[in-house]
C-alpha cells in the first residue's frame, strides 16, 4: 500500500501556545485510523491544523500527502486536493441552502481538480441518491446550511458533504459526539459506504462506540500533544476499560 | 501616480470593475458651469414647450437660495457646481435615431460590452430596454409591442412632445421643484430619462428597464423617471447603472417619481453599479438621488428593491407616501461599501390612509473602511388607522476598519398604528469562513456565498433576469475584503 499522508515531527502553536509537539503519524492508501485522548489532547488541533485553518501554526516539521506539501496549500487547494473534515460543531449559514452550499462546494473542487461542473439535472439525481443512503429527508437540502438542523441532522449532513465531494482522506473530528444510537448506526454506515482502497479515513473520537460500527485498522493515542501509543482496534477497548489516565500519566 | 495612459493604470489599481472603460465618441458638451443660459441651451436642445422652460427656471431660482444638506453620514469636499458640464450628448448629426438601425454602432456595441443587447433579441429577449447615454436617451426597444398593449414606454424627452398633458399633470407632482436641494437641481437641469405610463386595467406585459451610462468626463447625470400605474395597472421597472473609472468625482442627481392609482401596482427595482472609486478612495460616482412613490389610490402598491454596490457616496432614501387606504409600501435594500465607499441610505414610509402598511427590509454590508448607515423615517399620521409598519434592519461587518450605522426615526400619531422595528449587527465569523474553504470555496466565493444569504430576504425580490446578476455583483464588489 502506497503512503497518503505522512506527518513527521509537527509541532504546532495556537495563540502561541505549542498544542501539537512533535507528531509522527502515516497512513497508508485505504486505511482507517482511529485517534483517541482526553479533553485537551490536541485532537482538533491535528484536525485544523491538517485542514490549514488560520491561527494554527505549524512551527516544526512536516506533513505530506500524496506526494504534495500539504502545509504549502491553502485550505481550498487542500479540499480540492482530496482532503475532507467532518467538523464536530458544523456551521450555520443563514439563507444559502443545504442544496445550494453542496453545488458551490462540489463545482468549486471539480473546478480546482479540471473536471467539468455537473449539469443542474446530474446534480440532482447524485444529491437524492446520496440523501437516501444517508436516511435524510430530501426537504431539508432546501433549508438553510445547519440552520435549526439538530445535531444528528448536523452530522448527516457532514455526511452528505462527504459523499458527494469523494475526497481520498477523510479526517473526521467527533463526528459520533451528540449522536443517538440510530443516528450513530446512519452516520456510521455514510462513513462506511466510502471506505474503499482509494480512500483513508482519520477519525477522531473521545469514545471507543463509534468504532464498533466502523472498525479501524490503526488506533493511536494522543495525549498532550503526541502520539503515545499505538495499536490494533483492541486498543481502543482496552481504552475504554482503563481510562486514559496511565497515558496522561506517562506523556507528564 | 503618473503614466503614459491614464485609464490603464486605474484599471490596475482597481482591477475589479468591469465597466470602467470609456467610447470614444464625438460628444456635443454644453460650456461647463450653471445659469439661466444653459438651462435655455437644456431646453432648447430638446426643444421643450415654454411651461417647462418656466418650471426649470422656477427650480433654478429657488435651487440658487438652498445649501447642500448636511445631515447625512457622509463626508466629501465642496462640490463646484460651475465645474461640471450639464449636457453631453453623442453627436448624430440628426435630431435622434428614430429606430435602432440609425444608432450609432460604437454605441450599440458599449451596450453590448455592459451586457445590455439593445437587439431585440439575445438573453434579455423578455426585457424592454431604454439606453440612457450621458444626457440623452440613445435608445428605447420594443416599443411597438408594448404600445399594442397602450403601455407607453419612452425617453421622458419624447413624452414631453408627444403626450404633454400626462407629463404636465404628474411632473413634479410627487418630488415637486422646490423639495430639497439636489431634486431641485435636477428640475432645473435634468437632461433625459424615462417615462411610463400603463393604463386602466393593463398588466405590462414585459420587464421594463432603463440603462444609464455617464461615459463623458467632467460631466453631470441628471436624469428624471415619471411613471404612472393607471386604476389596476401592474407594472415592473428595473434600472442598472455604470461609469468609467476617472480619478475625479462625477455627479448624478437623478429624481423619479412613481404614482399609483386605485389598485395599482409598481415594483421598482435598481441594481446600482455606478464606479465606486478605487482602492484609497479616489475617484467615483456621487450618487446623490431622490427617489419617491405616491400610492395615491385605495389598495395602491408600490414596492422598492435597491442593490446598492457602487458609488464614491450614495445618499438615497427611495419613499413611499401612503395616501389611499389599504395601500402596501415596501422597500427592501441591499448596500454594500467597501475601501472608501460611504453609504447613507434607507426609506420614508409616510402613512396618511386607513389601514396602510409597510414592510422595511434594509441589509447592510461594510468591508474595508467603508462606513454603511441606515436612515429610516416611519411616519403614522393621525388618520392612519390600523396602520401597520415592519422594519429589520441588519448590518454585517467585514474587518474592523469600517462601520454600520442605524438611524430610524419613528413618529405615530395614531393610537391604532403598529411600528415593529428589529435591527442586528453580525460579523461574518472566522467558522463561516474556514468551513467554506474547507470545502473547497477560495476566501473571495466564501464572502460572497455568505454575504448572499445575508441578502436573500432582498434578493428574492429582484425579477429573475436580474437577480443572478446582481448576485455576481456583490461577490466582485466585496473582493479584497478578506485573507
Amino acid at each position: 500500500m502506497t503512503v497518503m499522508l505522512e506527518i513527521k515531527n509537527l509541532h504546532a502553536t495556537v495563540d502561541g501556545r505549542e498544542i501539537l509537539n512533535g507528531i509522527n503519524l502515516t497512513i497508508r492508501t485505504g486505511e482507517v485510523h482511529a485517534i483517541m485522548g482526553p479533553n485537551g489532547s490536541g485532537k482538533s488541533t491535528l484536525s485544523y491544523v491538517l485542514a490549514g485553518r488560520d491561527g494554527y501554526m505549524p512551527t516544526q516539521g512536516s506533513v505530506t500527502f500524496l506526494g504534495r506539501d500539504l502545509l504549502a496549500l491553502d485550505p481550498a487547494e487542500r479540499a480540492a486536493a482530496g482532503i475532507f473534515l467532518g467538523f464536530q460543531y458544523p456551521v450555520e449559514i443563514p439563507g444559502i441552502s443545504t442544496m445550494n452550499f453542496l453545488r458551490t462546494a462540489l463545482n468549486a473542487v471539480r473546478k480546482a481538480r479540471g473536471e467539468a461542473e455537473l449539469s443542474a439535472a446530474d446534480f440532482l439525481k447524485l444529491v437524492r441518491e446520496k440523501a437516501k443512503t444517508l436516511d435524510m429527508d430530501p426537504e431539508m437540502l432546501k433549508r438553510s446550511v445547519n440552520v435549526g438542523f439538530s445535531g444528528g441532522e448536523k452530522k448527516r449532513n457532514e455526511m452528505l458533504q462527504m459523499a458527494m465531494l469523494q475526497p481520498r482522506l477523510a479526517i473526521l473530528d467527533e463526528t459520533d459526539s451528540g449522536l443517538d444510537i440510530d443516528a450513530l448506526k446512519v452516520v456510521s454506515h455514510g462513513i462506511n459506504a466510502l471506505r474503499g482502497p482509494e480512500r483513508s479515513l482519520l477519525m477522531i473520537t473521545h469514545y471507543q462506540r463509534l468504532l464498533d460500527y466502523v472498525v479501524p485498522d490503526v488506533v493511536h493515542v494522543l495525549a498532550k500533544g503526541r502520539i503515545v501509543k499505538t495499536g490494533g482496534k483492541e486498543l481502543a477497548l482496552e481504552l475504554e476499560r482503563e481510562g486514559y489516565a496511565p497515558y496522561v500519566g506517562e506523556a507528564a | 501616480m503618473t503614466a503614459a495612459n491614464p485609464h490603464e493604470t486605474l484599471e490596475q489599481i482597481t482591477g475589479d470593475y468591469k465597466y470602467g472603460f470609456v467610447t470614444d465618441i464625438e460628444s456635443e458638451l454644453a460650456p461647463k458651469g450653471l445659469n439661466e443660459d444653459i438651462i435655455r441651451f437644456i431646453s432648447a436642445k430638446k426643444g421643450e414647450p415654454a411651461w417647462l422652460l418656466d418650471w426649470r427656471l422656477k427650480a433654478y431660482r429657488i435651487w440658487l437660495k438652498m445649501t447642500e444638506p448636511s445631515w447625512a453620514k457622509v463626508s466629501y469636499p465642496d462640490i463646484d457646481f460651475q465645474d461640471i458640464h450639464y449636457y453631453a450628448a453623442p453627436k448624430t448629426g440628426k435630431d435622434g435615431p428614430k429606430s435602432l438601425d440609425e444608432v450609432d454602432p460604437e454605441l450599440l456595441a458599449t451596450y453590448e460590452k455592459l451586457g445590455i443587447p439593445l437587439k431585440e433579441r439575445g438573453i434579455l429577449a423578455g426585457v424592454a430596454v431604454d439606453a440612457v447615454f450621458d444626457s440623452v436617451s440613445v435608445a428605447t426597444t420594443f416599443k411597438d409591442k408594448l404600445q399594442e398593449a397602450g403601455v407607453i414606454f419612452s425617453s421622458i424627452s419624447e413624452a414631453v412632445k408627444e403626450h404633454p398633458e400626462l407629463v404636465k399633470k404628474y411632473l413634479g407632482s410627487v418630488v415637486p421643484y422646490s423639495d430639497n436641494f439636489y431634486a431641485t437641481l435636477n428640475s432645473a437641469v435634468f437632461t433625459d430619462g424615462t417615462f411610463v405610463y400603463v393604463p386602466k386595467g393593463v398588466r405590462c406585459p414585459m420587464e421594463l428597464s432603463t440603462y444609464f451610462r455617464i461615459n463623458e468626463a467632467k460631466t453631470g447625470q441628471f436624469e428624471r423617471t415619471l411613471i404612472i400605474a393607471d386604476e389596476g395597472a401592474y407594472v415592473s421597472y428595473l434600472e442598472g447603472c455604470t461609469a468609467p473609472m476617472r480619478d475625479e468625482n462625477q455627479l448624478h442627481a437623478a429624481v423619479v417619481e412613481l404614482i399609483a392609482l386605485d389598485d395599482a401596482e409598481i415594483k421598482y427595482s435598481t441594481v446600482q453599479n455606478w464606479y465606486p472609486g478605487d482602492k484609497q478612495g479616489r475617484g467615483g460616482i456621487y450618487n446623490f438621488v431622490t427617489k419617491r412613490g405616491a400610492c395615491r389610490g385605495r389598495r395602491s402598491k408600490i414596492s422598492w428593491t435597491q442593490v446598492e454596490t457602487g458609488s464614491a457616496i450614495t445618499w438615497k432614501y427611495p419613499s413611499c407616501i401612503l395616501q389611499g387606504d389599504h395601500s402596501v409600501g415596501e422597500f427592501y435594500s441591499v448596500a454594500v461599501t467597501n475601501n472608501y465607499q460611504q453609504a447613507d441610505t434607507g426609506t420614508k414610509m409616510i402613512h396618511i390612509g386607513r389601514n396602510t402598511r409597510s414592510t422595511i427590509v434594509s441589509k447592510g454590508i461594510s468591508a474595508g473602511r467603508g462606513q454603511n448607515t441606515y436612515r429610516g423615517l416611519v411616519r403614522m399620521l393621525s388618520g392612519a388607522e390600523g396602520a401597520r409598519n415592519h422594519t429589520q434592519c441588519d448590518s454585517l461587518l467585514i474587518g474592523d476598519a469600517c462601520g454600520a450605522h442605524t438611524v430610524p426615526y419613528i413618529e405615530v400619531k395614531n393610537p391604532t398604528a403598529q411600528v415593529e422595528h428589529e435591527a442586528t449587527t453580525s460579523k461574518i465569523s472566522d467558522d463561516q469562513l474556514f468551513y467554506c474553504r474547507q470545502r473547497g470555496l477560495s476566501a473571495e466565493e466564501a464572502v460572497a456565498l455568505i454575504v448572499n444569504g445575508f441578502c436573500k430576504d432582498v434578493m428574492l425580490h429582484l425579477p429573475m433576469e436580474f437577480a443572478v446578476e446582481a448576485q455576481k455583483l456583490l461577490g466582485v464588489s466585496l473582493e479584497g475584503s478578506v485573507g
